[in-house]
């Protein structure tokens, strides 16, 4: 069987749509090939207990760039984000610190630990719109290759340069110290709370096997904050209905646009010869050919397992081989029967934005430290959002879904035995230290699904369960996603292209990938 | 001193930001927090009450009271049927708006009139040789309204009614909260919803039981700031803001007709006479001179703007009511009509603005300049005419 398509598109995660919805629009005749029986790859929602929807991994919405959702329209096809426009962290002592929506009621709970820090807050906001401000160019760019620019490497880098250069030379130079320095140290230099600098730095660390004090997580920290909603930077929110919403979103703009989708469709191999990609071979055989092939995997699928390593120069292969992933996080999602009840939250409000794991910075480290050679953090950091509070459709009236992101794991815990094992005890650390600060939890738990690093590989894809498809650390970024000379979207088989998370600007659903990978595809062939 | 409504014992204790402000004679909430998006979002996906008491409410009863209305609105009321309502525009006698609102038919012969400015006296001076009696009733009834896509699960487990059986602008009497209700299935959000009315010494039971109910469906009390932006999207327009009442204002300017509001639906100039028909009919013969329209402003050249200030793209938080020029072109040489409102539309993540343009210029898919200031310094930035409402989901029908 053969058929032709203009582009085929491997992987039906949300990049992967972006890609096809993109090169639909432009005219082409696109296929999107899932391997799995649902769209979305890690920005998936399912309904894993019968009347509870799962925002099974990813589980918050920021760094969707705006001209991804305006140019695809994506809000007519049902992109619904709530702000998460509170946090609340409970302390070891009982207290605890919140962050709200409004500025005037989080100035009053910072004054509550210290009138310095509440004067310092707005101070480090202004330098995270700064530095938000400041790369957001890098992040709507195709990476130049510093070493052969071209013409229209070398004309984007000068713009670049100029943009930053614009700023003033305060920005820059923060900005040259954020790229290097540890979000614990950046914390220090503005706040005099534990608790605060605990719950500022968290960013720092998620999906990446770092601890807070280690070098290059201010970076970390930045790319979290330059998610934008409404034009407004640093804002973070909920999909309703779970991420698999914005999945559905984007696959019903690339359907409205004429591209396929497959979904049960795994991909067993990219057909290349003499060099050109002319197709793929389905797991069950079929043949599929389109001029060209997109992979929207990680690095090591693209060019370690779709395709012979013969046909790669073999710098690349030892670069991809190199390139980190080392998952560090894990997943907990419960189905609740009633709200669990944190001691020391004393406003209710807080239970519809975020709730934070992390009394303190030492916790954090600590909890680093724990997995650093390997199993899970015995008090594990949390990051948990309670999204049926602002949308009761995702379980039945007055039951809730639970969505708790969890840091440290390894990806082997032999320790634990086997992997059901493994599971199990990583589990039970989580609902152990959770009902700590909310000591009705075991009582309400109704379903329980947990997801190690190895889950997540085994079950979305994600090497090494890292969900950024490779780790956000400086020398796995812009010109160097996933190794330099192939920052481009290109790879060196012609007419096969990346764009997934493991490509610039990496990881977090963007859609920055899809369309950019899609508009080199577009220039490429045009 | 503005006066309290009947939910006030509940109303005043949520309003934490004790932000309120007058809406006929009552203190209404602008919002329960000190921010209104909770609000604005909970009406789009889960639902917000609203404390709807201030409207004005009039009983029209009698062998003529059909005749009466007819006589007044500009739509065809011998149209509702007993347990639907109609929303009308009424006019004086030469066609300009004085009010729009809804009229349910509760009986054969029983209506209930809702209206934003009093009306009594308009109603009785047309009422002369009818065989009707009308009675404001606007203090008998406290009301609320239930909008948002579960507003039917809260109001579904504390009454007795059909609510699946009820349609879009059906309207019945039934028991909510153990107490007797005026149910319709009506709202000023364009979102699945409904609107209760009680005995005022029932108010505080219905609220509490609402709360109650609603808290298993993310219920949130919510109040006028979110309210304006849910109306903007569902391109409904405010008195005051939108328009003016021929009966308030003192210049003709200032008037306007349901076709150039956009409102020419609601005229049915084959029925039998009503006030302001001949005028109406002439204005339809010759086409009005102004339009009513959506337009969806430029993000992208907006955002261009604020670059040339070093600044990013800004959005307006909340809803605008206000008179903004609106020119043909981007010199500004040929101006054609005047926005009254807009706001970013969060769940359509547009900027939706209402405007009031010469006819010439309202034809869908042009494209206009709206002025827009940023940091003190005047542009046009491109809007296209759109169709309206923004937003209009099937649920609301459904």
């Amino acid at each position: 069987m053969s058929q032709e398509y203009d582009a085929i598109v491997i992987g039906g995660g949300h990049n992967g749509l972006t890609c096809a919805a993109y090169l639909a629009k432009a005219g082409r005749k696109t296929l999107v090939l899932e391997r799995r029986h649902v769209l979305g790859g890690a920005a998936v929602s399912e309904e894993i207990f019968p009347g509870f929807t799962f925002t099974v991994c990813s589980y918050v919405v920021s760094l969707l760039r705006p001209e991804v959702i305006h140019e695809l329209e994506l809000a007519k096809h049902g992109l619904q984000v709530l702000p998460l426009d509170s946090a609340f962290a409970p302390m070891e002592n009982g207290d605890y610190f919140a962050n709200y929506a409004d500025p005037a009621t989080t100035r009053e709970e910072l004054r509550r630990h210290s009138e310095r820090d509440a004067e310092n807050y707005f101070k480090f906001s202004q330098l995270m719109y700064e530095m938000a401000y400041a790369v957001k160019p890098i992040i709507g760019m195709v990476p130049p290759n510093p070493a052969n620019p071209g013409l229209r490497g070398l004309r984007d880098m000068r713009d670049l340069f100029k943009h930053i250069h614009g700023l003033g030379k305060r920005t820059f130079h923060d900005l040259t110290k954020i790229m290097t320095m540890s979000a614990a140290d950046l914390m220090d230099e503005y706040f005099e709370t534990d608790v605060l600098k605990a719950l500022m730095a968290l960013n720092g660390i998620i999906g990446t096997k770092l601890g807070p004090k280690s070098p290059g997580t201010a970076y970390v920290l930045l790319h979290h904050y330059m998610g934008e909603l409404d034009g407004a930077f640093t804002a973070w929110g909920g999909q309703r209905g779970g991420t698999g919403g914005v999945s559905e979103a984007i696959a019903s703009a690339a359907r409205s646009h004429g591209a396929e989708i497959r979904v049960s469709a795994p991909v067993a191999k990219v057909l290349v010869k003499n060099g050109r990609a002319e197709g793929v071979v389905l797991e069950n055989g079929d043949e599929i050919r389109a001029k060209t092939v997109v992979s929207a995997a990680d690095p090591r699928v693209t060019f370690r397992k779709l395709v012979d390593e013969k046909e790669l120069p073999p710098d690349l292969v030892t670069a991809i081989d190199n390139f980190k992933f080392r998952g560090s996080s894990g997943k907990v999602n419960l189905a609740l029967d009633a709200l669990p009840k944190f001691t020391a939250m004393k406003d209710p409000s807080l239970i519809t934005g975020m709730m934070e794991i992390c009394p303190s910075m030492d916790y954090l480290e600590r909890a680093y430290d724990d997995a650093a050679y390997g199993g899970f953090s015995k008090r594990p950091y949390m990051d948990i959002i309670i999204p049926t509070t602002v949308d009761p459709t995702m379980a039945p009236p007055g039951k809730h879904v639970m969505s708790i992101f969890v840091q440290y794991a390894s990806y082997d815990m032999p320790e634990y035995g086997d992997r059901n094992q493994q599971r199990d005890a990583f589990g039970n650390a989580v609902i152990d230290t959770l009902t700590e600060f909310a000591p009705n939890l075991k009582d309400i738990i109704l379903h329980k699904q947990v997801l190690t690093p190895w889950d997540m590989e085994q079950e979305i894809g994600l090497a090494e369960g890292n969900i950024f498809a490779g780790e956000l650390t400086l020398d796995q970024l812009f010109f160097a996603r996933p190794a330099p000379g192939v920052a481009d979207y290109r790879t060196p088989i012609r007419n096969y292209y990346q764009c997934g998370s493991g490509t610039h600007p990496g990881g977090g659903i963007t859609g920055g990938p899809g369309r950019l990978g899609a508009l080199e595809i577009l220039r490429d062939r045009a | 001193m503005p006066r309290h409504t009947p939910f006030h014992s509940r109303t005043g204790t949520l309003c934490s930001s004790q932000s309120w402000q007058e809406w006929s004679g009552f203190l209404s909430a602008n919002m329960y927090e000190l921010d209104h998006i909770h609000e604005y979002n909970a009406v789009r996906i889960s639902c917000g009450l609203f404390d709807i008491s201030p409207l004005y409410k009039y009983a029209i009863r009698g062998r003529e009271a059909l005749g009466l209305l007819d006589r007044i609105a500009t739509r065809d009321v011998s149209k509702c049927r007993v347990g639907k309502a109609m929303y009308t525009t009424w006019c004086d006698d030469e066609g300009k708006i004085i009010d729009d609102g809804t009229i349910a038919r509760l009986g054969e012969d029983h209506y209930r009139l809702t209206a934003a400015i009093p009306t009594l006296t308009w109603l009785q001076d047309n009422a002369l040789g009818f065989d009707v009696s009308i009675e404001d009733t606007s203090e008998q009834f406290a009301g609320i309204s239930i909008q948002g896509p579960t507003s039917r699960g809260v109001l579904g487990e504390i009454s007795d009614a059909d609510l699946a059986g009820l349609p879009y602008f059906g309207v019945l009497e039934g028991k909510v909260a153990g107490v007797p209700a005026q149910i319709s299935r009506t709202g000023y959000t364009g979102d699945l919803g409904y609107e209760v009315f009680v005995a005022p010494g029932d108010a505080e039971t219905l609220w509490d039981a609402v709360m109650e109910s609603g808290a298993s469906y993310a219920l949130r009390p919510a109040g006028n700031v979110a309210l304006e932006m849910v109306r903007i999207e569902a391109g409904l327009l405010l008195i005051d803001a939108d328009f003016h009442s021929a009966k308030q204002t003192f210049f003709a300017v200032q008037k306007s007709t349901p076709y150039e509001l956009g409102l020419g639906w609601t005229v049915k100039l084959d029925k039998r006479y009503f006030v302001g028909q001949e005028a109406l009919r002439r204005e339809h013969e010759r086409g009005p001179v102004k339009t009513t329209v959506g337009l969806e402003v430029d993000i992208n050249a907006l955002e261009r703007i604020y670059a040339r200030f070093g600044m990013p793209l800004h959005l307006p938080y909340t809803a605008w009511n206000d008179e903004i020029p609106i020119y043909a072109d981007e010199e500004r040489r040929e101006h054609v009509g005047k926005a009254t409102s807009g706001t970013w539309s969060p769940i359509l993540k547009k900027y939706v603005v209402i405007a009031r343009v010469q006819s010439g210029h309202g034809k869908l898919g042009g494209r206009l300049q709206i002025e827009m200031s940023v940091e003190g310094e005047r542009f046009t930035v491109p809007a296209t005419v759109v169709r309206m409402p923004f937003f209009d989901p099937p649920r609301k029908r459904e």
